[in-house]
């Protein structure tokens, strides 16, 4: 499982440089402004960070229902649904840099380990959609200026990533932004202080509650492309799965859980290798090695 | 039925990139993108 989470990790790290990848921007502190900016990233990622080369979509989402001319924006829900359903949550386990912070912060050894109760966790997964539907479609939809425009409110109010990647890294590079801080900057620093402390003791707290973008992607896990499998044949009920989901999953009843970001813990963890995932799926036969070598281990015979 | 769903939705996805794209809402996310979000990073 170490090695799935290094490579994971690797992943990770390479998929942050590479939606981040202007570098001067760090330095000089000026955004990006070439043709990328046009395109959607798959993840969070703010586009106002120095480095970002991309447009995040749920800003771009806000942007456009928030602008004069429209209403909903189809480009930007025509790519979230084109990733949702070719990847579901996939994106979030292995190519969201905000998620990465997250899982780098949960590694820090504390003694303040927390595991959200099934019932607590049951009910607070919900907020990540209203958070999705009040501060992302219907209060950009419905809170307009006199000129029509209303503000990016997810963006403003909430988004830690927008914080850390951009609000922190351009008010140290700029002086003149720097003097405009004010109570708003400090309600969203106080935020992602609290959003980074949370997620030293609870795993992927700000994906699992919050993250508008993991909701609307979450939608999509049982129906799309990729997915995960578990092969009943070769399940022995060992609970291995879900004791090494850190998203509190039964992988067993629910591989394809809308929580799920599939990040392959389960996966590495099945002594039989029951469960697998992948892009068409659905008909394949898994190999019978491992589990042959498990029942040898147990000293029956893979046949019986 | 899933999988039905799962092939229409990946269809219409690309159809609402393309007919996003042509009523100009690409625009519209470049001059946000391309420009700092005072409001993003917290300052508006």
């Amino acid at each position: 499982m170490a090695n799935n989470n290094k490579k994971r990790h690797f992943v990770q790290l390479l998929s942050s440089i590479a939606v981040n990848g202007n570098f001067k921007g760090f330095f000089n502190g000026r955004i990006y402004t070439g043709k990328t900016k046009k395109i959607c990233v798959p993840i969070l990622n703010c586009y106002s960070c120095p480095g970002a080369l991309g447009a995040c979509p749920i800003g771009s989402l806000q942007a456009v229902i928030g602008s004069i001319k429209y209403n909903i924006s189809y480009y930007v829900l025509g790519f979230m649904s084109l990733i949702g359903v070719m990847f579901g949550r996939l994106v979030c386990g292995w190519l969201c840099p905000f998620g990465f912070i997250q899982d780098l912060l949960y590694k820090i050894p504390t003694k303040f380990k927390l595991t959200v109760s099934k019932k607590a966790n049951n009910i607070l997964k919900y907020l990540k959609y209203a958070v999705f539907i009040i501060f992302v479609l219907i209060l950009p939809m419905t809170l307009r200026d006199q000129f029509g425009m209303s503000d990016p409110y997810f963006c403003k109010y909430i988004c830690p990533a927008g914080t850390l990647e951009a609000g922190i890294p351009l008010t140290l590079l700029n002086k003149s932004l720097r003097s405009a801080i004010g109570f708003l900057f400090n309600w969203k620093v106080l935020l992602l202080i609290t959003i980074v402390i949370l997620s030293i003791s609870v795993y992927r707290v700000f994906c699992r509650y919050i993250c508008p973008l993991g909701a609307f992607y979450s939608l999509f896990n049982s129906i799309s492309f990729y997915k995960i499998k578990v092969d009943k044949d070769k399940c022995i009920n060992c609970n291995a799965c879900t004791n090494n989901c850190k998203m509190n999953i039964e992988v067993y009843k629910k591989p394809n859980s809308a929580e799920c970001i599939r990040c392959g813990d389960c996966i590495k963890s099945c002594p039989t290798g029951a469960i697998k995932s992948g892009i068409f799926i659905d008909n394949e036969r898994f190999k019978t090695k491992k589990v042959n070598s498990y029942n040898a281990k147990l000293g029956k015979s893979s046949n019986s | 039925m899933k999988n039905i769903i799962r092939n229409i939705i990946f269809i219409a996805s690309i159809g609402l990139i393309f007919f996003g794209g042509f009523r100009g809402e690409i625009g519209t996310v470049f001059n946000k993108a391309a420009n700092i979000c005072l409001e993003c990073i917290g300052i508006g």
